[in-house]
């Protein structure tokens, strides 16, 4: 496209230019020159930092020597490092998991409704994700209150004990996988629901004809047809809930005892608070290998949509 | 036995009714198309047979038994669509063994009966295929095997060749009849395309506006026709409609269509039309078919005219002339050595037994 | 053509089964669906909605033993606090400013890149596109620490203390914003139609008119996505800010409000639920009036891959 209009200038002008201006006026140069800030920003800002990070974890607390994989060793001589990993494994699946499930579910009921309804109930619902992660969960850290918690207050009249949603260990894990779903879902309802959208209606007619009742096309049309987008979907969330910070640091900061910690707030505290950089970076490295993987099922799954029906 | 009844059938969309009262004998074993343009309430029909539309008034019933209530898993009937509605995830055989899977049926009669099927619509070769892998006819094999397997009560199609080109759509139209020479099930068919019912039917249902015009094999539609919409709707090129007077001239009836033309009234006609002799609105039904060339010999009921031809269309086998008669454009077909040419005028032989003269501000044909 | 009279509807049974009017059917249907939605709706609500009383209470009632689902005595005071204590403010100044200059560098870099990537091929366009997508999936939590260090380089060798400046995040967030904004405006430039270009260049257009008459015009919608979604991250942004600013002149709002109302042991909930519904307030009143994008914007990343 570009390329006309160049070639006409050059001729239109006479060709008494210098070969940088010709080399200026092509189409491919431009284009690279567009996307200059963009690699520039990528390369200064996200490349090399990276791999400045692993130069970084290998040296020791002082940064002025090198020591190899000895922060590693470290770390995995550590239970707290142990725990950090079945922590961050834990909230990211299980999230993960019933994320992907409210969302369906939400999703299917929304499309059942008649559609002039439906972008109302669409905007209500999606209100956790709009929401800032931190503000959001200052409200749950307020809503689990030790003493002064308001769901506390409801099981009260149930006569029900009240629960030390951030206090102990079992429920503060239990309130982070909680708050953590109450953002994530919404974002899993309007994947969904796109998805639904664009299952063809004559397939379930189709299906119902030849005698399915609503399980069964669920499970043989609808499920099947949204495969890619579960997967894609359940993924992209899976290196997003893994990389959380902000959830577990306002809610319990990692306590009681280093029991909600993940890698990300985990090497916040090493690395920044207790100033000890080389092992921060070695946390945070750790998640790189989870990542990867998830990274490469994505782009599988993505470029495999193409190619479907 | 599988009859389908209809009896005072009504669909309506919040204000606007669709289908509005149709009654329908359909009976076992015959193969009956509803056919007429689009919007006419055929489609709607189907699907209200089908139970993928809720009747809004009147009832249907399949093999004796009212199934107004019944959704459409357990009617017994199977459905082929436009769209064919294939399930892309599941290969050819999966697709077709889906409904007997869900019936819980054993798995050696699923593999007998899909094999079966296959072998009537010649696409054994196919059945470990992905629908995306399949033609556009291939696919419609496929959606018909889905229906046969299941073998139910009554087979619905909806519009199933209007996606596929011209040449193809008459081919399989050939294998829809021939299927239904092998596996004689009632089936109901939709179409928009007045040449699929006429090949395809035992009886054709026309229907316009939501209204049955007319119901009966596609020979008593092509000779009698009912009323204008129907004579309009059957044959291609379409009946041709001239306005004209019916004048009495010494004890015989002629119909005059301008100041230079008139047409004799066959006489065993005369009786019928005489009770409308100078009224206003009437047409002179006639079709193309019967405007030809002239011929050595001519027969009692017909009548030899002059007009110039405005265009010529050559078919191959015939050719199409138009010419205007008072500004009426007229079409009739000659035999392509008849020498019919643009801008010149040519002898013309109606023959008027197959006339049919119709009053306009009823449509009803007398 | 004569048949049997039909049977009225309600007696008749097919293979010994009673049906019920499928119409019915649908209403029940409709009726659970509704019954689950507002279910839902009350989880996904509650906490923004108690945000809301809270801050609409004074501190003795938050520490009395009343219900704390209701306000007895409601008061503005909390909002005003707020609203006339330098602090707040100049934390809701920064974030304006910090997320407005970042949408600004990032729609600037972002949109002439896509551009470029969806619509020219070039060397290494490809690597480039599929680079982007991985850049997103570099969490900003690996990033950090590097980023900490080279900030402290930056300082030793050219003396420019970029470590505690609100302007210092303008530099980070694009880093986090800039990778999705052009994978979304990616997706939506290749799906508009090149002969719309060509059109124009045959109707006499330079290709820098074809962008900003013709090109932008129709790409508006995935701009306006793309705007959106990069504002609500960068106003949402918390760990950046938390590590690279401390002074209180310097914070962002969710910074701010995490860190400076939270004294030691003493919490101000009256405060922080005020000062947190405030902060969340913009991206929701934008969200109110342009949800359609906002929601465009969201399903263009995954499915316009």
């Amino acid at each position: 496209m570009a390329d006309i209009a160049a070639r006409g200038a050059v001729t239109a002008t006479g060709d008494s230019r210098s070969s940088l201006h010709k080399l200026m006026q092509r189409k491919s140069t431009i284009a690279f020159l567009m996307a200059l800030p963009l690699m520039l920003l990528i390369l200064l800002l996200v490349a090399y930092p990276a791999g400045y990070a692993v130069y970084l974890a290998m040296l020791n607390k002082g940064m002025t020597k090198f020591v190899g994989l000895g922060n590693f060793d470290f770390l995995f001589g550590r239970e707290t490092f142990w725990m950090v990993v079945y922590q961050s494994c834990l909230f990211a699946i299980t999230a993960v998991i019933f994320k992907a499930i409210i969302g369906f579910v939400v999703a299917h009921f929304v499309h059942n409704i008649p559609s002039k309804g439906q972008r109302k109930w669409r905007g209500m619902l999606l209100v956790p994700w709009v929401i800032p992660p931190a503000m959001s969960t200052l409200a749950w850290l307020w809503l689990f209150d030790p003493s002064y918690s308001a769901f506390n207050w409801i099981l009260a009249g149930f006569g029900i004990d009240r629960i030390p949603w951030t206090g102990e260990t079992g429920w503060a894990r239990f309130s982070v996988i909680l708050v953590n779903v109450w953002i994530g879902a919404p974002f899993f309802m309007i994947m969904y629901l796109a998805a639904l959208k664009s299952v063809p209606e004559q397939l379930y007619e189709a299906a119902s004809i030849d005698g399915a009742t609503w399980w069964q096309r669920i499970w043989y049309v609808t499920l099947p047809m949204m495969r890619n987008i579960i997967a894609i979907t359940a993924l992209f969330s899976l290196i997003v809930t893994f990389a959380n910070f902000d959830i577990v640091r306002v809610l319990t900061k990692g306590d009681p005892l280093n029991t909600t910690h993940v890698f990300a707030t985990w090497a916040f505290r090493v690395g920044i608070e207790s100033g000890d950089i080389p092992l921060g970076a070695s946390v945070s490295l750790f998640m790189v290998p989870i990542l990867a993987v998830a990274a490469t099922f994505i782009l599988r799954d993505i470029t495999k949509r193409g190619s479907e029906v | 036995m599988a009859q389908v009844t209809l009896r005072k059938v009504v669909k309506m969309y919040d204000e606007v009714q669709a289908v509005r009262g149709i009654d329908l004998d359909i009976t076992d074993k015959e193969f009956i198309v509803l056919v007429g343009p689009s919007g006419c309430g055929k489609s709607t029909t189907l699907r209200m047979i089908a139970g993928l539309e809720e009747i809004s008034g009147g009832d249907i019933a399949i093999g004796g038994d009212v199934v107004n209530d019944v959704p459409p898993k357990d009617r017994d009937i199977a459905m082929v669509f436009q769209n064919y509605a294939l399930y892309p995830h599941m290969n050819v055989y999966e697709n077709m063994s889906f409904g007997l899977k869900l019936k819980r049926t054993p798995k050696d009669e699923i593999d007998r009966r899909v094999k079966q099927a296959a072998q009537i619509l010649d696409i054994t070769e196919l059945l470990d295929r992905k629908p995306k892998q399949l033609s556009g006819g291939q696919r419609q094999r496929v959606a018909m095997g889905r229906a046969i397997v299941r073998d139910p009560k009554v087979f619905l199609f909806d519009e199933p060749l209007s996606n596929l080109d011209a040449k193809l759509r008459v081919q399989m139209r050939t294998e829809i009849k021939k299927v239904h020479q092998k596996v004689r099930t009632t089936t109901v068919y939709v179409t928009h395309d007045q040449v699929e019912a006429m090949t395809l039917a035992d009886r054709v249902v026309v229907m316009n506006a939501g209204l049955i015009e007319q119901v009966g094999s596609p020979n008593d539609l092509y000779h009698s026709p009912a009323t204008k919409f129907v004579a309009g709707f059957i044959g291609s090129p379409a009946m041709n409609f001239i306005p004209c007077h019916l004048e009495q001239a010494a004890g015989a009836l002629r119909v005059r269509v301008s100041d230079t033309l008139s047409f004799p009234v066959p006489a065993d006609r005369t009786s019928r039309y005489t009770a409308h002799a100078g009224k206003a609105n009437l047409i002179l039904g006639l079709r193309p078919e019967h405007i030809a060339e002239t011929r050595p010999h001519i027969e009692p009921n017909q009548h030899d005219f002059t007009i110039p031809i405005d265009v010529v269309e050559p078919m191959g086998m015939e050719t199409l002339v138009y010419f205007t008669i008072e500004g009426t454009e007229v079409c009739g077909r000659v035999n392509p050595n008849a020498g019919a040419a643009a801008e010149k005028p040519m002898k013309l032989r109606a023959d008027l037994s197959n006339m049919h003269l119709i009053d306009d501000s009823t449509g009803k044909v007398l | 053509m004569a048949n049997a009279t039909i049977a009225s509807p309600t007696a008749t049974t097919i293979s010994g089964r009673r049906y019920g009017s499928m119409s019915r059917d649908r209403k029940w249907a409709l009726r659970w669906s509704y019954f689950f939605l507002v279910l839902f709706a009350i989880f996904f609500l509650t906490p923004p909605i108690y945000m809301f009383i809270t801050s609409l209470k004074t501190s003795a009632e938050i520490s009395a033993e009343s219900n704390p689902w209701w306000v007895y005595s409601p008061t503005l005071a909390n909002y005003i606090e707020l609203l006339t204590q330098n602090q707040y403010l100049t934390f809701f100044r920064n974030s304006a400013i910090v997320a407005v200059l970042t949408v600004l560098i990032t729609m600037a870099i972002s949109v002439i890149a896509a551009f470029a990537l969806a619509r020219m091929k070039f060397w290494g366009s490809a690597t480039l596109a599929t680079g982007v997508f991985l850049t997103y999936l570099i969490p900003e939590t690996l990033l950090f620490i590097p980023l900490f260090k080279m900030f402290a380089w930056v300082n030793e060798t050219f003396g420019i203390q970029l470590m505690n400046h609100w302007w210092t995040l303008i530099i980070l967030y694009p880093t986090l914003t800039v990778p999705f904004c052009t994978w979304i405006m990616i997706g939506y430039f290749a799906s508009i139609p090149k002969e719309l270009d060509e059109a124009a260049l045959i109707d006499g257009a330079t290709w820098t008119q074809t962008l900003t008459k013709i090109f932008i015009p129709v790409a508006l919608p995935g701009i306006i996505a793309a705007t959106i979604f990069c504002f609500t991250v960068a106003w949402a942004q918390f760990l950046y800010p938390l590590a690279f600013t401390t002074s209180t002149t310097e914070l962002v709002l969710p910074v701010g409000i995490v860190t400076t109302l939270i004294k030691g042991d003493v919490f101000n909930w009256g405060q922080i639920m005020t000062g947190a519904l405030l902060g969340a307030a913009p991206p929701l009143i934008i969200y109110a009036f342009l949800m359609d994008y906002y929601i465009a914007g969201l399903t263009a990343g995954a499915t316009k891959g």
